[in-house]
């Protein structure tokens, strides 16, 4: 199902709107939760908040917002952001090197077994170093161009592409 | 068209997939998108990896979860619940009710083994009961044809084979206090298939015979011995090989075996 078959079936919010927003798209929000909170029972708490947030404002969402996808990620992201300052989490957290969203796989988690993801996670073990620090911060993290410029001393201008070239690498891999 | 890769190229749309760009920015890349069908393709191929590494990415998560959500969604917006895909209470009574099924099959199971042990010894004591009891005749049989032998009354004529079968032999028990005749034919062969051996009351002088009987049912009769009816006063005994029912005459070719008393 696409994003655009599925808004009209969402802001019907019966059961089969839930069950499919759900089976689209937990698991891609709550990679995205864990990788900032980094704690399971927090995470899941979060979780459920991002869906209510979503359930409560999908009439607000409309195309010119960006995709709805990129809506629902920034949901995640600033819920789970918001629950760090909350709790007092230390945010210096973010600047440590060795916490980006590799770490994921190397943790004590039990990450998904289905076999397409298993050549994805072999995949992002190869990634060169400094394409998981940019991916981390701009996508998993959403950090601005400026604070990741700032974060990883390279010019402003650069950010962008080398991002894209990322990206790239990860389009070839998964051929998209 | 240049303008489009171009655009492309800047990397600007992997940042509006991420959302991290201002309004003002993210409304321009969807004007863009909107104009030029390759934007649009790309934004949605960036959209993709993103995805996909986003779901690679994700710790395991509990099944609690959709319920948890679930309720809190849909039970706040009024509507009707519908039972919980998964639960683990509901999981754990089917898993209880499934083992006790297993475990009801099993003890059937057994229970209908054990009923078909007892079928099957009880048809094993029958068995060894019949045996037993044709054993108990046969051993009443053995006395009898013991005592019918050792009976000291008795005058025992020993036939001999003769030309047709010299291998042959008989015995005859005449009890002349009980007027019994029985005849010994254990050393005869077994008759070929409609034939039968009639035993013959000789009288030599002249030679006049007379039937006594016939040794009916040779094969069933394993101590092969045949009572046969009693006889006035007979100075040898024959046996004949005749026709099934026998013969009104002895066949004398077929003499198999003849003695004297």
């Amino acid at each position: 199902m696409t994003q655009e078959e599925l808004l009209p079936l969402i802001l019907k919010k019966d059961d089969k709107a839930f069950t499919t927003l759900y089976d689209m798209y937990s698991k891609n929000l709550y990679g995205i939760i864990y990788n900032l909170i980094r704690d399971h029972e927090e995470s899941e708490d979060v979780l459920q908040e991002v869906f209510v947030k979503i359930w409560k404002n999908i009439e607000s969402y409309n195309e010119s917002k960006g995709r709805f996808f990129t809506w629902i990620l920034n949901i995640a992201r600033n819920t789970a952001i918001d629950k760090l300052r909350s709790k007092g989490f230390n945010n210096n957290q973010k600047n440590l090197s060795a916490d980006n969203f590799v770490h994921l796989l190397d943790d004590s988690n039990k990450l998904s077994n289905l076999i397409d993801t298993i050549g994805i996670q072999e995949f992002v073990k190869k990634l060169k170093p400094k394409c998981i620090k940019i991916i981390n911060l701009l996508f998993f993290k959403g950090y601005t161009q400026q604070e990741a410029s700032d974060e990883l001393e390279i010019p402003l201008g650069t950010v962008k592409t080398q991002n894209r070239n990322c990206i790239n690498d990860l389009r070839n891999f998964l051929q998209v | 068209m240049m303008e489009a890769r171009e655009y492309i190229e800047s990397g600007i749309l992997e940042l509006y997939v991420f959302g991290i760009l201002n309004d003002t920015e993210t409304e321009e890349v969807s004007t863009m998108a909107a104009k030029h069908p390759e934007i649009k393709h790309e934004i949605l191929s960036i959209e993709k990896a993103v995805i996909s590494l986003s779901f690679s990415m994700s710790p395991y998560l509990s099944a609690a979860n959709y319920d948890r959500i679930r309720t809190k969604l849909l039970e706040k917006h009024g509507v009707v619940e519908m039972k919980p895909r998964s639960n683990v209470a509901l999981f754990i009574g089917w898993a209880a009710a499934v083992v006790l099924m297993i475990g009801v099959g099993y003890q059937y199971t057994q229970l209908d083994t054990a009923k078909n042990q007892i079928v099957t010894v009880e048809s094993e004591r029958r068995d060894l009961e019949k045996e037993f009891n044709s054993l108990q005749i046969d051993k009443q049989k053995t006395e009898s044809v013991l005592a019918i032998i050792r009976d000291d009354n008795n005058t025992v004529v020993t036939l001999g084979g003769q030309a047709v079968s010299p291998e042959s032999k008989a015995k005859v028990y005449w009890n002349k206090n009980t007027q019994s005749v029985y005849v010994d034919a254990a050393g005869l062969p077994e008759p070929p298939e409609g034939m039968v051996y009639q035993v013959w009351a000789l009288k030599l002088n002249p030679l006049t015979p007379t039937s006594i009987g016939l040794l009916e049912d040779f094969k069933a009769n394993d101590a092969r011995l045949f009572p046969v009816n009693s006889t006035g006063e007979a100075e040898a005994f024959g046996i004949t090989l005749e026709p099934a029912g026998g013969s009104p005459t002895p066949t004398l070719e077929q003499l198999y075996t003849l003695g004297k008393v």
